[in-house]
């Protein structure tokens, strides 16, 4: 590190400084520290688990780089359902975070008036309580026999749940719909926010042009309010879709065995079964499947496009 | 008809404060909770009401202490990252140098990743470099993540500041250090202090990448997932009860001062 | 105002609007005949923009009715409304392109082949090449024309128009105003023009409403607003006004004589709007144009019958077409006097002594009991 620092040679230091060059490592200087810090502990484990992942041996006998590229094979033969149902899970997630936000956020907007402040910090408060707090708080409220679990019974709508698979008997703790629940729960401020965000930055009087342009309500929603939002849209979906598809808080505090996700089996195999390469390949399957589905996404839905 | 008409208008605003209500049941439950006096480990269920949580707070072996180091790492966690990250961004917005886009994208990726594939990989590092897990990776894997959302959080209030001010500050005889000290530091502020907010935010509450490189030191988050195993202490919810407050009413008092502020201004 | 054929004509009668304790429109009642072109003018906050939007129906009046033609529009909201607004800024839709902004009325009452319109009306406005841009790529003319194009293609029975040129640079608005009153000339639909520049109101509209705090202060052709102003508001604010403080000495049937700076003045009765009682007081005003300045060697030659006041010359201003003197004279602290410049007396430079006269004809009177400035900073403002 001390090397690049002094890497700039005194020699050809003209006697008259021109003023212009004098910024000319500065950038590079700003950039250094935390470029380094970055790179040594950001890019740098990724290289180190790209070859854990293609290493064979045992703890004890200590690991070799032999290219074993049947780790990802068998990792992902072996987990495809935990997989697909980080992915189902996540996406499911994502669309509620998306239903439940947007009148929110389009409520904190235009709506609000002088209560603005008032919600946006209730929004952002609960964040200050640790999130595994508030995550735990979700098994006294679909604790077995509550109130909520009693009123959705007598609705029958447990039974159509459970017909569907996402709730056992009448439980609903341990139960694909608590995972789901408590993801949706935990990713819904930051699909809020930058929903928030763009909805705020649209100029009012675009909605009142459209009003004079013989758009209703739901028409001024449809063809100008959601379209302008896209933006915050699709940063609010990357920003839940992203965190929940690894996320194995939920599935281990509010669900049970058969609804692990693919983040519970990565940190099972690290810490629990210290299977480095499958852990690895795991890790590396996961993070290449969610840049994949990422670009196409923002490929899909077009944002550069959007102003 | 015209009760039909009155829930077509407040549809939004209906829908909007149920998803409000939604995000902040658990919270009402945590603070109730926090009087509950519980049979057995676990505080899932109301029993009874008592204070003797809110009297004794630190009652629970451990707790308090995983609390103040938790408060120690964010804290490190927040000047390390703030730092860091005001300078990348300083130099993201006002210089030109070579290597911006891959500059950008090394930022960009953390916060686009997974925080277990995070976690996982950087334990690889250390578990091959063999570093003693503790205290210090911890605050090293902190700093790492923290750093993305500090550059852009300081990022964008920089470009959204009229470099003419700048000009003009050096116009006016400011060489280039205190046009930096007294025109783009103090315009950056908020910026940068949203920025370090958000560190310390995040440091605070970490789990997953915490619990990987943790090793055998417990941080709050670390004990409340392990109490999630042996048992609940009551004492989990005063505290996040007690954080809760404090945080709405500092936010509160910060809102009061600067409406204040700005009435006095006009 | 003529009311040949009143089928379409916009009636406004007792409209008021209030926030609050805050009155933004005192109850009014206008009415815009078919087929003019109105402009409400008036400083920012003075109550134009609020009526203007109780006529789009984008507020709700706390009192009154709005009217077109014999249909009573009051409680329609605006998308039931058959009037258009160019708005303030113009309000351009970001994701959509130039088309399909001027497009979304027609498509929004369900009409399907726009095409033809559309180009046509982009034909109107010569924008017809830059259909497929989106509005940021355009320029601030251009922008508005679009404005122009999504409101006209509608063919609104009234057309709203929100301080439509107040984001353009000074050239392009003189081109704007005789493109807009060419367009106006074209469809023959009504306009109603909020501005708050006293120049753009005169050069386009037909009936000129001048308001202040909420109430319409005068209304009438541009340039009987401007010759026969009735408050002291309207003095000021259209153009500006010489106005001197003076006592009623006698009246004789179609003549007022006024005493002011130990000199007499005429003033023709029906110019003076102000009630008149001997020993009363009134406010003599005339237009800096009208005066004329003779130094007051030549004092002589002055034909009589004219109203004169003595002064000296404090400052004077040449500006190639005229030359702005400013007066100090005993019958008012400063009087402003713009002569053209024809034939130039070079010994009319600050601190030589002159007399003002001009035709008592040009001469009118107003309540003395208003503010004398009212409406004047808002002049400077503009003119600067």
């Amino acid at each position: 590190m001390a090397a690049v620092t002094e890497a700039p040679p005194l020699a050809p230091v003209p006697a008259k400084k021109p003023p212009r060059k004098r910024g000319r490592w500065t950038p590079y200087l700003l950039l250094l520290p935390g470029i380094l810090w970055l790179l040594v502990f950001f890019a740098l484990p990724m290289v180190y688990q790209a070859s854990t992942s293609v290493q064979t041996g045992s703890l004890e006998e200590g690991y070799e780089v032999t290219w074993h590229f049947a780790t990802y094979w068998n990792a992902l033969s072996e987990y495809w359902p935990q997989f697909l149902r980080s992915v189902l899970y996540a996406g499911t997630a994502t669309v509620l975070c998306l239903l439940l936000g947007y009148p929110l956020a389009y409520l904190i907007a235009f709506r609000a008036g002088r209560w603005r402040n008032l919600i946006m910090i209730l929004v952002i408060a609960p964040f200050f309580t640790s999130f595994l707090i508030r995550t735990l708080a979700w098994k006294t409220i679909l604790a077995d026999g509550g109130p909520v679990v009693g009123a959705l019974n007598s609705l029958h709508v447990l039974d159509v749940t459970s017909w569907l698979g996402i709730t056992a008997g009448d439980r609903v703790l341990a139960t694909p719909l608590a995972v789901v629940c408590g993801l949706t729960y935990n990713f819904l401020p930051f699909m809020i926010l930058p929903l928030y965000t763009s909805l705020e930055r649209i100029d009012g009087r675009l909605h009142e042009a459209a009003g004079d342009l013989y758009a209703r309500p739901f028409t001024t929603f449809r063809k100008v309010t959601f379209p302008l939002s896209m933006p915050g849209v699709v940063s609010g979906t990357l920003l839940t879709f992203i965190p929940a598809t690894g996320d194995y808080v939920n599935a281990d505090l509010l669900g049970s065995t058969d609804t692990r996700m693919i983040g519970n089996v990565i940190q099972s195999q690290f810490l629990r079964i210290l299977d480095y390469p499958t852990a690895a390949a795991l890790s590396f399957i996961l993070m290449f499947a969610i840049l994949i589905m990422v670009t196409l996404y923002i490929r899909k839905s077009g944002t550069e496009d959007l102003v | 008809m015209a009760f039909v008409n009155w829930l077509k208008r407040h549809l939004v605003v209906i829908a909007g404060l149920f998803t409000l209500g939604y995000l902040l049941l658990p919270n009402v439950v945590v603070t109730v909770f926090s009087f509950n006096n519980p049979k057995g480990r676990f505080n899932y269920e109301w029993q009874e009401f008592s204070t003797d949580a809110w009297t004794d707070p630190c009652g629970v072996a451990d707790l308090c202490g995983s609390l103040s180091l938790s408060l120690q790492i964010a804290l490190w966690a927040t000047l390390g990252a703030t730092i860091l990250g005001a300078m990348i961004a300083f130099a993201l917005v006002r210089y030109r140098f070579r290597a911006r886009g891959a500059v950008n994208s090394l930022i960009f990726l953390p916060m686009a990743m997974p925080e277990v594939v995070m976690a996982a990989s950087l334990l690889t590092l250390f578990l091959n470099m063999g570093v003693q897990l503790g205290f210090w990776t911890i605050l090293i894997a902190h700093i790492m993540f923290c750093l993305s959302f500090v550059v852009t959080a300081v990022k964008a209030r920089v470009m959204s500041m009229d470099p003419r001010l700048e000009e003009a500050a050096r116009d006016l005889y400011a060489g280039p250090l205190q046009t930096f000290l007294r025109i783009t530091l103090p315009i950056a502020a908020p910026g940068i202090a949203a920025g370090a907010l958000l560190a310390f935010a995040l440091s605070f509450d970490d789990f997953i990448i915490t619990n990987f490189n943790a090793g055998s030191t417990v941080t709050f988050p670390m004990f409340v997932w392990g109490s999630a195993q042996r048992g609940t202490p009551v004492q989990i919810n005063v505290i996040g009860t007690a954080m809760f407050l404090v945080a709405v009413l500092l936010v509160l008092a910060s809102m009061v001062i600067s409406s204040r502020r700005t009435r006095q201004k006009a | 105002m003529t009311t040949t054929n009143s089928s379409g004509d916009v009636r406004l009668s007792g409209i008021s609007k209030t926030y609050g304790s805050f009155t933004a429109v005192h109850p009014l009642d206008l009415t815009v005949p078919q087929g003019s072109f109105f402009a409400l003018l008036g400083a920012s906050g003075c109550g134009k923009t609020t009526t203007l939007r109780m006529i789009a129906g984008l507020e709700e009046p706390t009192s009154g009715t709005v009217s077109l033609g014999d249909q009573d529009v009051t409680r329609l909201p605006p998308y039931k409304r058959p009037v258009n607004t160019v708005f303030q800024s113009y309000a351009l839709f970001p994701h959509l392109d130039i088309f399909e902004n001027v497009a979304f009325g027609l498509r929004r009452r369900g009409i399907k082949s726009v095409k033809k319109q559309v180009e046509e009306m982009l034909d109107l406005v010569q924008l017809g090449e830059q259909a497929r841009k989106k509005p940021h790529q355009l320029s601030g003319g251009q922008q508005q024309r679009v404005a122009v194009a999504r409101a006209l293609i509608n063919h609104p029975e009234v057309l709203l128009l929100d301080e439509p040129l107040g984001a353009l640079d000074l050239k392009l608005r003189r081109q704007m105003q005789l493109e807009l009153k060419r367009i106006q000339t074209e469809v023959g639909i009504t306009f109603v023009h909020v501005t708050h520049d006293q120049e753009e109101a005169m050069t386009m509209a037909d009936t000129v409403a001048v308001m202040n705090a909420g109430r319409v202060e005068q209304l009438g052709a541009p340039a009987d607003l401007y010759e026969n102003p009735r408050t002291t508001f309207v003095a000021n604010f259209l153009g500006t006004s010489n106005l001197i403080e003076a006592e009623v000495d006698t009246r004789s049937g179609a003549e007022i004589v006024l005493k002011a700076g130990g000199g007499k003045l005429t003033l023709p009765s029906e110019r003076c709007s102000a009630p008149t009682t001997t020993g009363g007081k009134v406010l003599v005003g005339v237009r800096p144009e009208k005066i004329s300045l003779t130094h007051a060697d030549d004092a002589g030659e002055i034909p009589d019958g004219r109203n004169r006041v003595t002064g000296r010359i404090a400052d004077a201003s040449f500006t190639g077409v005229s030359t702005q003197y400013v007066i100090d004279s005993p019958a008012g602290a400063e009087l402003a006097v713009y002569v053209q410049n024809v034939d130039r007396d070079t010994r009319l430079a600050p601190g030589a002594e002159v007399v003002l006269h001009w035709s008592p004809a040009h001469t009118f009177g107003l309540d003395a009991s208003q503010d004398i400035e009212a409406g004047v900073e808002k002049v400077e403002e503009e003119t600067s």
